[in-house]
Formats: C-alpha cells, structure tokens, sequence
C-alpha cells in the first residue's frame, strides 16, 4: 500500500523531508496551517494540548510541557510558509521550516515539508526521539497494566 | 541508557559499518575481519566489542574458532527507527485531514 505520509531523511545530510497527500482541496489545508486554533486542534494529542500564539503545549493538569518560538519569514496563502522553528529548553536547537503547498486536484492537495537543522547530529537527535519515546511509552503502558495487577 | 550500548552511536563509525556490511553475506573470524582494514588488529577487536555489546553482531563458537555473525533482528530494528517519526507525523496529519473535512461541512 502507497503510504500517505512519506518521510526522507538522507544519511549524512541535515535536514528531513516529509510529504504528504490530503483528501482536502489545497485551500483547506493552508488553513489548517494559517489558523491559529486550527493549528491548535491538529496539533494536540491525549498527552498534551497545544496553544497556539503563545506555542505552549501542556498536559493534563494544566503544566505547561513543551513551548517553542520562531519567526515568520514568508508567508504565500495556498502557495509557502517559511519559519523558523525553537523548542525552548531542548538541545534540538533552531530549525528553518520551508511548506509548500501544492493543488494535486480540485479535492485533494499535497504538502512538502523541509525542515533543516544546525548540524547532521541534531537532525538524527530529532528522529530518534520518537522512537525512544515508543518505547519509553510502552514501558508506561506496561506499568499502567501491572500497577493495576497489584 | 548506556551510550556504549547505543546501537546509533554503533553504526555511526564507518570502519563499524564496513564489517557489518562484511558480516552480512557470511559469518567470519575476528582474523578474517581484521585482514579487510589496514587498522591494527586491536582496534578490529575493539569494534567487534562494541557491535557485539549493541547486539548487532553475535558470537558462534566453532571449535577453537569464534565466528562473528549480524543478528538480523536487531538490525531490522534499526532500519525501522525511523517509523515511529513517520507514523508521528501520519497521525497528525490524519487529524489535520479529519478536523477539515469537518470544517469544509460546516
């Protein structure tokens, strides 16, 4: 099966691609980038939600976990967003964003995403991490399951 | 976790890579190994401990000789490491996808 999210990440280069094809026409999915409380809903998950504007991410309880900042450089509607992009208190480091925005057909669209990092070492940092946290997560999971055994 | 035991920081060596590329098509001695490089037959050594820490070589003992050979299944899960991040960004975007379908019907 053709996958719909494809990721590219060339050993020895510092920057990742990512593409991907949408059933939406292209107009919806800018707006789901250009959006502020779009960005927001897409952007949350179980373990955190995220606040656009300010870019805080906080769990559960209301902690704030992750924020970020960064600059807007270009901003084309339907066409290319480029940023600057910082997880504040991480060692990732700043990373240059580039969006392209493409029409494929009257209903459906396509992004590529180029995101490029200071050095070759920190673009792999990124990619491990959710992979270490799969596995940090099914440990909690485990836990989850044997704390309820006890 | 133990950065010796980093199966990244393993495969982030070329000399490491050539012999894993080595061992892929037979198993072969530290000897054998050690005669595809020009570096000393220490370091040879030293590398195959660290491959071996990391569980991406095994040992297999035959006779008197030991035979160093890949251990597929861990290196299967190196070349999926990075699925986790495409997967990640796949369920991100599904939601994207989701929140403006909806939005479109509104």
């Amino acid at each position: 099966m053709e996958r719909k999210t494809k990721v590219n990440a060339e050993d020895g280069k510092q920057e990742i691609v990512i593409t991907r094809q949408f059933d939406l026409p292209l107009e919806l999915l800018f707006k789901a980038y250009a959006e502020p409380d779009l960005v927001e809903q897409w952007m949350s998950n179980p373990y955190s939600t995220t606040v656009m504007l300010k870019l805080e991410s906080k769990d559960g309880q209301g902690k704030v976990v992750f924020r970020a900042n960064g600059v807007i450089h270009d901003f084309l509607p339907n066409e290319k967003i480029t940023r600057t992009f910082e997880m504040e208190n991480t060692p990732f480091g700043v990373q240059l964003e580039f969006y392209a925005f493409e029409k494929l057909t009257d209903d459906t669209s396509k992004l590529t995403m180029r995101v490029i990092y200071e050095s070759v070492a920190q673009r792999d940092e990124v990619l491990k991490l959710p992979f270490a946290q799969g596995i940090s997560m099914a440990h909690d999971r485990i836990q989850e399951i044997l704390n309820k055994l006890k | 976790m133990n950065l010796r035991r980093d199966v990244f920081q393993a495969i982030a060596d070329p000399t490491r890579r050539a012999i894993l590329l080595l061992v892929a098509s037979h198993a072969m001695t530290a000897g054998a190994l050690a005669a595809n490089f020009n570096t000393a037959r220490p370091t040879v050594s030293k590398h195959l401990q660290i491959l071996t820490e990391c569980e991406l070589l095994k040992q297999e003992q035959n006779g008197r000789e030991i035979f160093y050979h890949l251990n597929a299944k861990k290196m299967k899960e190196v070349a999926d490491f990075i699925e986790p991040f495409r997967k990640m960004w796949d369920d991100r975007f599904d939601k994207l996808e989701t929140i403006m379908k909806k939005f479109k019907t509104k």
